[in-house]
Order: C-alpha cells, then structure tokens, then sequence
C-alpha cells in the first residue's frame, strides 16, 4: 500500500508541475510538450485506480491524437515557434484570482465532505475474467447504449462539421 | 498515510481544473486556451474514475469514455474554427477577435 502513495505523489508532483508550464511557458510548442507529460501522468492515475482499459483508451486518444491535432493546430497557424514576450492577456490577475478562489472553495468542500475516506483496497470491479474491459464492453451496449449512440453522432457531426469549416473553396 | 484516500484524487483533480481555469482565462492564443480546456475535461475525467473506484461502480469508467470522445470532437471542430480565424485575420490572437462580424 505504501508503494501506491509513493507512485500516486511522485507522478501527481511531475503532473501539477507540467501543468502549471502548460498555462505559464511562453513557448506553444513547450506547452504543448507538457501536456503530453500531463496526459501521460492521468494515465498513470488511471491505472492506480485500476481503470486500465481507460488509460490505454487515455493514450491512444489524447497522446496519439489529439496532441498531434494540437501540433499541427500550432503549424498551421503560424504561432511563433520559440519564446514569445506577448502569451497572457493583460488581465491575467483575473485569471489568478478565479483560479485562486475556486481552489479554495473546491479544497475546503473536498476535505469538509471526504477527510479520510480510504479507497477500498480491492479496486478491481468483479468480472468473470478479471479484466474491466469485457464489464465496460457489457455497460456500453446494454445499459448505456443510447448515451453511446449519441456520443457515435455527435462525433460523425463533429467531424463532417470540422470538414465542412475548414474547407477552403466555398 | 498507509492506503490511498479518495480525497487524494479528487484534490488532485481540482488543482488541474484550477490551473485549466487559470490557462482558459489568461492566455493569448486560440490553441493555448483549448489546451486548456484539456486540462480541464482530463481533472473531470479523474474524478470520475476516482468515485467510481470508491463505489465499486463501471459507471465511472464509461462516463470517462464518453467524455473522452466528446473531447476528441470539440477538438476537431475547435481546431477547425480557429483556423478559419487565422485564414481571415492572420491572427489567432483572442484579444483581437472582439466582434460578432464575420
């Protein structure tokens, strides 16, 4: 038990850290590296909640694909690749103070409502073959099946929509 | 300290959204803000997982799922705005983009 406190604190340190040169760095490119770093560590937490099929799903997605939109995002318009003096607005003390107070009222709910309540040691849902997979498999197409088909058009949607903006001859 | 505590998670979690908040407010340019926005659904994302962890519950874990595809869209269809932006204006700079006309 004390090996997952260790791994949950050093991974969750690297990931506050990255985090912060996300909405700090003054270069895209850097920001854009540490949300790999970030994306990475959620990862990480997912597979100490025993959650693997989310966290392979967790890579795939976010590291394999929307990073790289993100990437080419970055390319295509031109942002200047390299220190740039101009990356906050000038009203980002809006934007400490904001993040400052929700921290606050978010922290004290969270440890007024939940203090010590521990994880229940055996975090592996039961299934029959001992993977989540199959039990994610068998809650998608039965009893979630509906939010699954609106989530499958949305993304159709989404993608025909995003074809269909950043079309240039129209 | 010798078992991991949900509180662990869900601070976690809030610390991420709040710096997700912070990037969405303070920053310059387009693809810095939905990064961002990212971090932000990513922080949900945790917290998710971690109240099904606590109770026992898949639902978590599909929830995840789905906001994990939700992000993939909103990341298309945002990206694919912002490069309409830049065709038009040469700039993705928000503070620039301050009126309704096209």
């Amino acid at each position: 038990m004390v090996a997952e406190n260790v791994f949950f604190y050093a991974i969750a340190a690297v990931m506050v850290a990255a985090s912060v040169v996300v909405v700090t760095n003054r270069n895209v490119v850097r920001s854009a590296l540490a949300l790999i770093v970030v994306f990475a560590g959620v990862a990480a937490q997912f597979i100490l909640l025993a959650a693997e099929f989310v966290a392979v799903t967790q890579v795939l997605v976010y590291i394999g694909a929307i990073m790289v939109l993100m990437l080419f995002g970055i390319m295509l318009t031109r942002s200047r690749i390299g220190r740039d003096e101009q990356m906050t607005n000038s009203h980002w003390w809006a934007g400490v103070v904001t993040a400052a107070l929700l921290a606050g009222v978010m922290g004290y709910a969270l440890i007024e409502n939940f203090g010590d309540d521990p994880l229940p040691n055996d975090r592996q849902i039961a299934t029959v073959d001992g993977s989540n997979t199959s039990t994610i498999g068998d809650a998608i197409f039965s009893q979630f099946l509906i939010p699954f088909e609106a989530i499958s058009v949305l993304l159709l949607a989404a993608l025909i929509g995003a074809i269909v903006i950043a079309r240039k001859d129209r | 300290m010798d078992e991991l505590l949900l509180n662990q998670f869900l601070l976690l979690g809030a610390i991420l959204f709040c710096t997700g908040v912070y990037g969405v407010i303070a920053r310059k340019n387009t693809v810095l803000v939905l990064m961002s926005i990212e971090l932000i659904l990513n922080a949900v994302n945790i917290n998710l997982l971690a109240f099904g962890a606590m109770g026992n519950d898949i639902t978590g874990a599909v929830f995840a799922l789905f906001v994990i595809a939700v992000a993939a869209a909103e990341v298309g269809v945002g990206l694919a705005m912002v490069l309409i932006i830049y065709r038009n204006r040469s700039s993705v700079d928000l503070d620039e983009i301050d009126s309704m006309r096209g």
